[in-house]
């Protein structure tokens, strides 16, 4: 069972009480910076912390339900799929998300 | 020693008369708050929020936990005061507690009535008073099927939308001949009732209810005339009586309420009473408005400070009652020696009645559009002529001349029925986004996705939009996308409805995204903050990064910080000090302002707390929708053609007014003659000393929309620049559109209308009041995070770099 997930690798970014509501963390791993978000829901989402438009950082972003709305010419980006809204166009890589007995974990 | 204040009652009344009580002095006394629910202070109003199922508890909270904790009240929640001993100055409680009071409230409200019929107390069988009631009801919901409201006033009336909402069939049950007559005239009560059966309600009316039947638990109602319905929850909403009890075994004079004075004094000294249990000159009240009034003028008195006493309120009644605005006001009914006037439009729901009474407007009623509520409201308090109302009132705004369908429907009609497309938001469709084609209409609202057969109605639309009808709806602007409310509608409703949060306005107003979004999220959280200074506080998760952070965000995510330079009159001492701060951050680049300040770009998430504590000036603002700088010239001190103190006016209209928030950043100068070295002209104010005097300038703009500043007045002195400035701010604040500039809002609103406003001495004065309101709320940020680890961490710190693991 172990051996057909060898290469995947993930990361505990600390408890859920720590991420709080609808305000994004910025984590890096390695060379990757990726923006953490606890929706209104209790769900966590992790996604690329670059917004496709500028590079903005979007765990500085307003977030409503699934989405952030990029601090720097306010794209919104979903945080389930990563695809910008219309009218714009464009795409952040998006990780798994998962809580087990109160951390919160991203898998690489 | 601090005198011991007990209040019997947590609820709104009450409260609020607490919460009026620390205004005035926080130290005062030792506070103690008892209530039977096992809950912290909730807005009842909102109640049936809760049954409907979308709105939480926590939601509905006017006062938290920690607010009782945060002012040093104790609070016994779920706890029954049983006696008050008047002689000895103490009460007891169900729990045997013991307390002693130097003065007592009472705010005991008022009781659910339950029908004394046989029966009224089979299980299934509730009142629809508190949150118990709700969430029996709920539970019920989960089991039961058929549900009986008996008593169809306001009350009846929600719990029944909620238990539909909840998936039950439900009768209504009155005992008049029509619904709501408390409120409504006989016209507006079967509009009212036919737009109740549309939704799905059952009314029976003339029914007197003789006996609730069951084995066990209720299984229906039994009316006098003999018939009967099946019924698995019965819920009792026929009025409420003023809680009283308490109040009469001590001793305390009662009628119907426990009887006050005009300062809420009962008949025994030290013993007051305030809210739904109180009885001023013969009326009690129960809609929160006169409340609150009277909450404050005890809160006064109480803290020995009497000013105005309370002489009774004069009520109006603007309500939604499932879906529909109704508003009555005064003397609504049509009665002898009155002469109405009325429009009765059935098509599109809309029924307008005016009760004149000698030629003067005595009372009102509005059914589907309430819009003109407030206005006749004011009319009939001042007893206006029937000559002043205007004839727009009764305008039949829909009733195009072209005959066509498309004209003559009604905004609130359904064009397309798969996808539940109205006509209004069609139009406001095609208008807000200047839509040409049917495919457009369809991409934006829906309408026409599915089997297509309203395409003809839609191109109706589309042409009937291109001709002068796209100004009705053009002119009303929706904060955003995610409500159809304008921005008028969204603060009377905030106001009206005493909504606190940016959560509760957007759960209670419906908005269609739950949880808006970047541009209504921020403006909710600007107007909140300009009804409640001091009491609302921002939510951080509400604000655009810059307002979050309290700095500029830059292209590359670092930021800025731009301190607070007076005037843009610096000192030595200032400059090295932000000079080693400077360099012991690495600043990538330090840069001189427009406005007359130094800027330091590049600072790092992290380190703006630090920078702040270290340079020891109050911020800038530079990133704010507020005062940002005040630009002087040199004056008369060094220049040679200065007339006046630019630069000492400069700074004290920059210390008066820094920290306040407006809708859009405000920026001023101020001149020392007309050569205007500060630029006053394209300025939001702009002041140009001249010979004697000061000319005051408004509404100019330098940035996007190029505008020379008109010119408002001209004073004397420099007490009147900062009263003029201050009045001109502060009805910005009130008027505006959040993030419109003072140049896009002097244009709408008219500098006439302007002037009319600012040079009325007493509206001035009011306004003034407000503005210092505001103004002493506020704190400077920067210090207040540099204070605050909680709020560093909240904010500024992230989460770091983390090491992988493989997933096991």
């Amino acid at each position: 069972m172990q051996g057909e997930d060898e290469e995947r690798m993930k990361v505990e970014v600390g408890t859920l009480e720590q991420l709080p509501k609808r305000l994004g963390k910025c984590v890096r791993v390695g060379n990757r910076e990726l923006a953490l978000f606890r929706t209104g829901d209790d769900q966590v989402f992790a996604v690329e912390n670059r917004c496709p438009h500028r590079g903005g950082d979007l765990s500085q972003g307003i977030v409503s339900g699934e989405y952030v709305f990029c601090p720097l010419h306010d794209w919104k980006i979903c945080l389930r799929d990563g695809q910008a809204q219309a009218p714009d166009e464009g795409c952040v890589k998006t990780y798994r998300a998962a809580v087990k007995d109160g951390l919160v974990y991203v898998e690489l | 020693m601090r005198r011991k204040l007990v209040l019997i009652g947590n609820g709104m009344a009450g409260v609020r008369c607490i919460e009026e009580i620390l205004k005035f002095d926080r130290e005062a006394f030792e506070i103690t708050i008892f209530g039977s629910e096992p809950h912290p202070n909730y807005n009842r109003i909102l109640l049936s929020k809760v049954l409907q199922g979308d709105t939480r508890l926590d939601d509905i909270t006017l006062n938290s936990w920690e607010w009782y904790e945060r002012n040093g009240i104790r609070l016994f929640a779920g706890e029954t005061v049983t006696e008050v001993d008047i002689k000895r100055r103490l009460v007891r409680t169900d729990r045997g507690r013991v307390v002693e009071y130097d003065e007592l409230i009472f705010a005991t409200g008022s009781n659910p009535f339950i029908l004394p019929v046989p029966g009224a107390d089979l299980p299934g069988v509730t009142a629809f008073r508190d949150i118990q009631d709700c969430e029996r009801m709920i539970e019920y919901a989960k089991t039961y099927k058929k549900a009986a409201v008996i008593g169809g006033g306001l009350l009846g009336l929600e719990a029944a939308r909620g238990l539909l909402h909840l998936g039950m069939d439900v009768d209504v049950i009155h005992i008049f001949d029509y619904l709501m007559e408390r409120q409504l005239d006989p016209t507006a009560s079967k509009l009212l009732q036919r737009e109740l059966e549309k939704q799905g309600m059952n009314v029976l009316l003339r029914k007197e209810t003789a006996e609730l039947f069951g084995n066990g638990r209720v299984e229906g109602v039994r009316f006098k005339d003999g018939t009967s319905i099946a019924a698995d929850l019965v819920v009792m909403a026929v009025g409420i009586r003023p809680n009283v009890d308490l109040a009469r075994r001590s001793g305390i004079e009662v009628n119907r309420g426990i009887v006050v004075n005009d300062y809420l004094e009962t008949s025994v000294p030290h013993i007051y009473a305030v809210g739904e249990c109180a009885e001023h000159r013969g009326v009690v009240y129960g809609l929160v408005a006169p409340l609150y009034e009277q909450g404050k003028v005890l809160a006064e008195a109480i803290c020995g400070r009497k000013g105005k006493p309370y002489e009774g309120s004069v009520v109006a009644t603007q309500l939604k009652v499932s879906g529909v605005d109704v508003f009555s006001a005064g003397e609504f009914m049509d009665g002898e020696g009155t002469e109405s006037i009325k429009l009765y439009d059935e098509a599109r729901s809309v029924y307008k009645k005016v009760v004149v009474r000698q030629g003067k407007i005595v009372g009102a009623v509005l059914f589907g559009d309430t819009s003109e509520g407030r206005k006749l409201f004011d009319m009939i308090q001042r007893g206006d002529s029937v000559e002043a109302l205007s004839l727009s009132l009764f305008a039949p705004a829909a009733l195009g001349g072209k005959g066509s369908l498309a004209a003559a429907m009604a905004d609130t009609d359904v064009v397309c029925g798969c996808n539940g497309v109205t006509k209004g938001a069609i139009c406001q469709a095609i208008a807000e986004h200047g839509l040409k084609t049917v495919a457009e209409v369809r991409d934006y609202t829906n309408a026409s996705r599915s089997c297509g057969g309203c395409k003809g109605l839609v191109a109706e639309l589309l042409e009937h939009m291109l001709g002068e009808e796209a100004n009705r709806y053009a002119v009303k602007e929706t904060i955003c996308g995610c409500t159809d409310l304008s921005r008028e509608e969204v603060i009377a409703s905030i106001k009206e409805k005493r909504l606190m949060t940016v959560k509760e306005v957007m759960s209670v107003l419906g908005w269609k995204n739950e949880e808006g979004c970047s541009k209504c999220r921020p403006a909710l959280n600007y107007y909140l903050g300009m009804l409640y200074p001091g009491e609302y506080d921002e939510e951080a998760e509400s604000l655009f990064v810059n307002e979050r952070l309290h700095a500029n965000i830059q292209a590359d995510g670092t930021y800025s910080v731009v301190p607070r330079i007076y005037g843009g009159v610096t000192t030595a001492e200032q400059l090295r000090n932000i000079a080693d701060v400077a360099e012991k951050y690495n600043v990538p680049m330090i840069k001189i302002t427009g406005g007359q300040r130094i800027d330091l770009l590049g600072v790092k998430k992290e380190d703006l707390p630090r920078i702040w504590a270290d340079l020891g000036m109050p911020s800038g603002y530079a990133y704010a929708k507020a005062l940002r700088t005040v630009k002087t010239c040199v004056g008369k001190q060094f220049c040679r053609f200065g007339t006046q103190d630019s630069t000492g006016l400069g700074i004290r209209m920059e210390q008066t007014f820094e920290r306040l928030k407006t809708p859009h950043k405000v920026k001023m100068a101020v001149s020392a003659c007309p050569r205007n070295c500060a630029e006053s002209g394209i300025k939001d104010v702009g002041v140009v000393g001249v010979e004697g005097g000061w000319e005051i300038y408004v509404g100019g703009n330098g940035g996007t929309h190029l505008r020379a500043a008109d010119l408002l007045c001209t004073v004397k002195t420099e007490d009147e620049v900062i009263e003029m400035t201050g009045a001109f701010l502060q009805y910005y604040r009130e008027s505006a559109h959040y993030l419109e500039r003072t140049s896009k809002w002097v244009e709408r609103v008219g500098l006439e209308h302007i002037r009319e406003v600012l040079f009325d001495v007493e509206t001035r004065c009011a306004l003034l009041e407000r503005l210092h309101k505001a103004l002493s709320a506020t704190t400077d940020p920067w210090r207040d995070i540099v204070e605050n680890e909680r709020l560093q961490q909240l904010l500024f710190r992230d989460i770091g770099d983390k090491e992988p693991v493989p997933v096991e």
